[in-house]
């Protein structure tokens, strides 16, 4: 059991960009990668207006639902060219973009499969903490019916995970607030 | 235990902390307006996905990364510090080789960013950045320069009190953490929403480095020290249940 208290969080403030944005953080998967899909969007606040100081990062499994990490009872797999994190800072436009493998299933608990998908931390000025959802994938309705994380969501909220069909990827807009606002977790 | 990899259990979920933590929304912070959802959270279990996370290597960082007064051809303005610390888990286990990045402002309390345009120079020997690695006992050291306090619009006559940004990855997504370092005795503390957002001023003080004698550069460098915990695992029904407070 946890017995030292953690250290708090704090914003990233408005000067992010100096600190935490990298060269190729927006490359989950080698650019030029064949199968590599984008995922861009655009993250909003309460009043419609971009969110052009945010960061976006992505956590997921590979096109397997493998994890290169030992915590993985399944073992560590890696796969040469595949970091499985993103991260990318919104633009003047609030825009960001991801390039990534699209995930595979993922076992969940008692025996259940999870759908492809990817963990998203999202940071900002005017965020004192992070918020945390996941992005699940259009095509993957079957999957998705039967995913314990996104079936616990209650329906008409439910869209606000699932990503649309782009031209090179998916559509994922990130809405901090209001009517369509997207569902966040505690993690 | 099952061979069938879709019935083993995830390793054991981590330890949920979100009383320690800032509210999304805090009136205090204008900006907090807009930008926290309204339908609160829901509960993600810790699954594969949330137990795993970027184990990030040497690859992150070059030299000078973690010295932000060697990054220029001069040295900069201000007081030279070192910042050391450990980074361990709410366990009490060091967190070996994770990623640690800082974010800071100048001596005068300016960031080397296009939007931060308060009258005070910018020091063409600072960038404020800086990037290591902990080692095998989660330790980490920086060698910078003390950043000023900093005048923002939150409020009438509001000043940020000196910090230095910390972001952590620790080895999970539930782990991630990012942050700020504050000094000791800082006058600022009062009237500042990011500091007056964390519920429990024991917690407000678990952001504030130690300064350290012990381990000032003489004539060189001052020293503080500042521990980080990242959240450690939930109780099983395994654990050892020896009580060691």
């Amino acid at each position: 059991m946890a017995r030292y208290a953690t250290t708090p969080s704090q914003t990233v403030g408005p000067y992010l960009h100096i600190g935490l944005p990298w060269p190729d953080g927006p490359f989950a998967v080698a650019e030029g990668t064949p199968e590599g899909v984008w995922i861009r969007g655009v993250l909003y606040d309460g009043a419609g207006a971009p969110v052009p100081d945010g960061l976006i990062e992505t956590w997921q499994a590979d096109p397997e639902g493998r994890f290169d990490h030992p915590d993985d009872p399944r073992g560590a797999v890696a796969r040469p060219g595949f970091r499985a994190f993103g991260r990318c800072p919104t633009d003047a436009n609030g825009e960001y973009g991801i390039f990534t493998l699209k995930p595979g299933p993922v076992p969940g608990p008692g025996g259940t499969l999870q759908a492809p998908h990817i963990d998203v931390s999202v940071f900002a000025r005017g965020m004192l903490h992070r918020t945390v959802t996941r992005v699940y994938f259009p095509e993957e309705a079957a999957a998705n019916a039967a995913d314990p994380v996104l079936s616990s969501v209650p329906e008409p909220e439910r869209a606000t995970l699932v990503a649309r069909p782009a031209e090179d990827g998916y559509r994922f807009d990130i809405r901090l607030q209001g009517e369509d606002e997207t569902v966040f977790f505690d993690v | 235990m099952s061979t069938d990899p879709t019935t083993r259990p995830a390793p054991p979920a981590y330890a949920r902390d979100a009383e320690v933590h800032p509210p999304l929304d805090y009136p205090g912070y204008r900006s907090t307006a807009l930008r926290h959802p309204k339908r609160g959270l829901r509960l993600l279990p810790h699954l594969l996905t949330e137990v795993t996370g970027p184990l990030l290597g040497e690859d992150r960082i070059s030299e000078n990364d973690s010295d932000l007064t060697r990054q220029h051809d001069g040295e900069p303005q201000g007081q030279r510090i070192i910042v050391h610390g450990q980074v361990r888990d709410g366990d009490g286990r060091p967190v070996p080789h994770t990623l640690v990045e800082i974010w800071q402002a100048n001596a005068g309390g300016r960031y080397r960013h296009t939007g931060d345009n308060w009258p005070c120079p910018l020091d063409p020997n600072f960038s404020g950045v800086g990037r290591t690695l902990t080692d095998d006992q989660g330790r980490y050291r920086f060698t910078t320069i003390r950043p000023g306090a900093y005048p923002w619009r939150n409020h009438d006559n509001a000043w940020r009190p000196a910090h230095i940004h910390f972001s952590l990855f620790g080895r999970a997504f539930t782990q991630r953490l990012v942050t700020q370092m504050y000094f000791p005795g800082d006058p600022l503390f009062f009237q500042d929403p990011m500091w007056n957002s964390i519920p429990d001023e024991k917690a407000r003080e678990r952001l504030v480095a130690r300064f350290d004698y012990a381990n000032t550069a003489p004539e060189w460098a001052l020293a503080y020290e500042w521990d980080i915990v990242l959240r450690g695992r939930e109780a099983t029904v395994f654990e050892d249940e020896v009580d060691e407070d």
